[in-house]
């Protein structure tokens, strides 16, 4: 690619850049090697002393069985957030695609709640499934199902998983819609003269060219289910009960900032970036490059 | 149209009310909450229909102390949120748009290194490095300010990213035309780059007014004094009041006051919003 003619200035480019570099710096790259650091430090309980410890915060982490069951709860609930809300927001965008009238209304009508913040979203769904006075534990009591989240691990988490998703479902819904718009016409009329039902041509012609989308939606989401529901599950269970909705993040931040174990906060948030490193490469790696029919 | 199968569009349309509703219920319910009493909340299942006590509920949080464990007004939550909604995204587009010119328009020594820091950015969310970002905070004394709620949130790499794309799409007679008229490189990018950004300034706005009115790690992390607490990070505190009952007259009508601004952003600017999305993914 040819160059675009540079302007040469002596400081004019540090000036410019500066207040972007400083706080990167500040703000990002020294916490994230503070860190790096602590994670090899084990600090007495008084705050006294502190060790360095080579890899025994890491030790302890991987042998350590609540850490094990958080990872778990992790990929549950990711799994569970990205299989729904992708799940739903796809039957959407299909049935969007195929209705010519009206299909800006939906849209509109769809898109709305990315606009609402993890923790309020957890508050809504909170709310109606709320053990005394919720409508939707009223419904489910009137086919015989109690629901109790603040007693049932299974319930917190579906309760979360729902939360987290329903929030989703605009996000994929939005990239699900432009991916099946740009998918040529011509491709899907050919298969219907040779006879293809509309289920069949989903599945044979519409759902591989669409892969790219669902590829970059399934990182997104991952993403999205890792790192940015921490105010969901704050809000909603406190990662109770019984940790069984602490996910990753959650952990870290009760670890650090309520149990105020540095060491192993800080061993906790090295594996969490390694996470985000290895999601970010795969996403700017791969995501680019068009599936191969 | 590929056929015409009346049957199949009908079952489209239902299909899709059925989603719209699914999706606004949860936002129906809430509204329909906020305007009961206490009481009538407590007394039965939730009602479906609104109440008569949509002044009552609105006008007391909105002007007195919220609820026992926030002691300030929800005005005074949404003001602070806006600040720092604004302070996010001013802070970002500026800062962004500067670094982005820097690294393509100048030929610099650390050119490239610079670019690459900025990327790191990308794996570090607040969320993984809370503990010692917290640390910096309190030693530079930003601990329950303005300052301290905006300033570490504004490096963005996808917003530098953006404007670099969009930069490098300018053709190369436009700075070559600007030189002979003997603009540098201050004028080049007030009169001719910043007016050309509009529609992407417009975009991130969208996108980054959201990140910042919804930020709730954060604010939970740096503000212990009230004043200062968000609108978002507040509604958890009003939940926790351990045994007591909570105050479903109050939670509820805060919920729906904090999910309006950036709702009403997103429909009314919804083109802008589109945009911003596919473009900071790109």
């Amino acid at each position: 690619m040819s160059r675009i003619p540079a302007f040469n200035h002596r400081w004019l480019p540090w000036l410019l850049l500066g207040p972007q570099l400083i706080v990167t710096l500040v703000f990002f790259i020294w916490p994230a090697g503070q860190a790096v650091w602590q994670s090899f430090l084990i600090e007495d309980a008084f705050g006294m002393s502190t060790e360095f410890v080579w890899f025994e915060n890491f030790a302890a982490l991987l042998t350590d069985e609540e850490y094990h069951s958080s990872f778990m709860t992790t990929l549950v609930f990711s799994l569970g957030v990205t299989g729904l809300s992708m799940g739903v927001a796809l039957l959407l965008a299909v049935m969007a695609d195929r209705v010519i009238k009206g299909s800006q209304i939906y849209k509109t009508l769809l898109v709305w709640p990315y606009a609402v913040a993890p923790a309020v979203a957890g508050v809504l769904w909170l709310f109606m499934f709320n053990p005394t006075i919720g409508i939707i534990t009223y419904l489910l009591d009137q086919m015989g199902y109690t629901w109790n989240h603040s007693l049932n691990g299974g319930q917190a988490m579906i309760l979360v998983v729902i939360a987290a998703a329903w929030k989703q479902i605009s996000y994929n819904f939005l990239f699900f819609l432009a991916g099946l718009q740009s998918i040529p016409r011509s491709l899907i009329e050919a298969s219907a003269i040779d006879g293809a039902g509309p289920a069949k041509r989903f599945w044979t012609i519409i759902f591989p060219l669409l892969s790219p989308t669902s590829f970059f939606l399934l990182v997104v989401n991952v993403v999205y289910a890792f790192f940015e529901t921490f105010g969901t599950i704050h809000a909603v269970t406190q990662g109770g009960p019984g940790g069984s909705t602490s996910t990753l993040v959650y952990k870290v931040y009760d670890d650090g900032f309520i149990g105020l174990d540095l060491g192993a906060s800080a061993a906790q948030s090295v594996i969490l970036m390694m996470i985000v490193g290895l999601l970010t490469v795969v996403q700017f790696k791969y995501i680019e490059r068009k599936v191969q029919y | 149209m590929i056929e015409n199968r009346p049957g199949l569009t009908f079952f489209s349309h239902f299909i899709l009310w059925l989603g719209v509703l699914i999706v606004a219920l949860p936002l129906w319910i809430a509204f329909v909450a906020s305007t009961h009493s206490a009481e009538q909340l407590i007394a039965t299942t939730v009602p479906l229909w609104p109440g008569d006590q949509f002044w009552t509920n609105y006008s007391n949080i909105l002007t007195g102390p919220a609820s026992e464990a926030v002691g300030i007004s929800v005005s005074q939550l949404l003001l602070n949120s806006l600040i720092m909604a604004l302070g996010i995204t001013f802070g970002k587009i500026i800062i962004s748009m500067t670094a982005a010119y820097a690294i393509v328009f100048f030929n610099f020594r650390f050119r490239m290194f610079s670019f690459w820091l900025i990327f790191m950015t990308l794996m570090l969310p607040v969320e993984v490095r809370i503990m010692p970002t917290f640390q910096v905070v309190a030693d530079l004394e930003l601990l329950n300010s303005y300052t301290g709620l905006t300033l570490p949130l504004i490096a963005s790499a996808t917003a530098t990213f953006l404007f670099r794309q969009f930069f490098l799409t300018i053709p190369h007679e436009l700075i070559e035309a600007a030189r002979v008229d003997g603009a540098g490189p201050v004028r080049f990018f007030i009169d001719i780059l910043a007016p050309l950004s509009r529609t992407n300034i417009a975009a991130l706005f969208v996108i980054m007014f959201i990140y910042g009115w919804n930020q709730y790690l954060w604010p939970l992390l740096v503000t212990t004094d009230e004043s200062y607490y968000t609108v978002v990070m507040s509604i958890q505190r009003m939940l926790a009041v351990g045994d007591d009952e909570v105050a479903w007259n109050v939670v509820m009508p805060t919920t729906v006051l904090a999910m309006l601004p950036p709702v009403l952003i997103v429909i009314f600017m919804q083109r802008q919003f589109v945009k911003g999305l596919v473009e900071t993914e790109k």
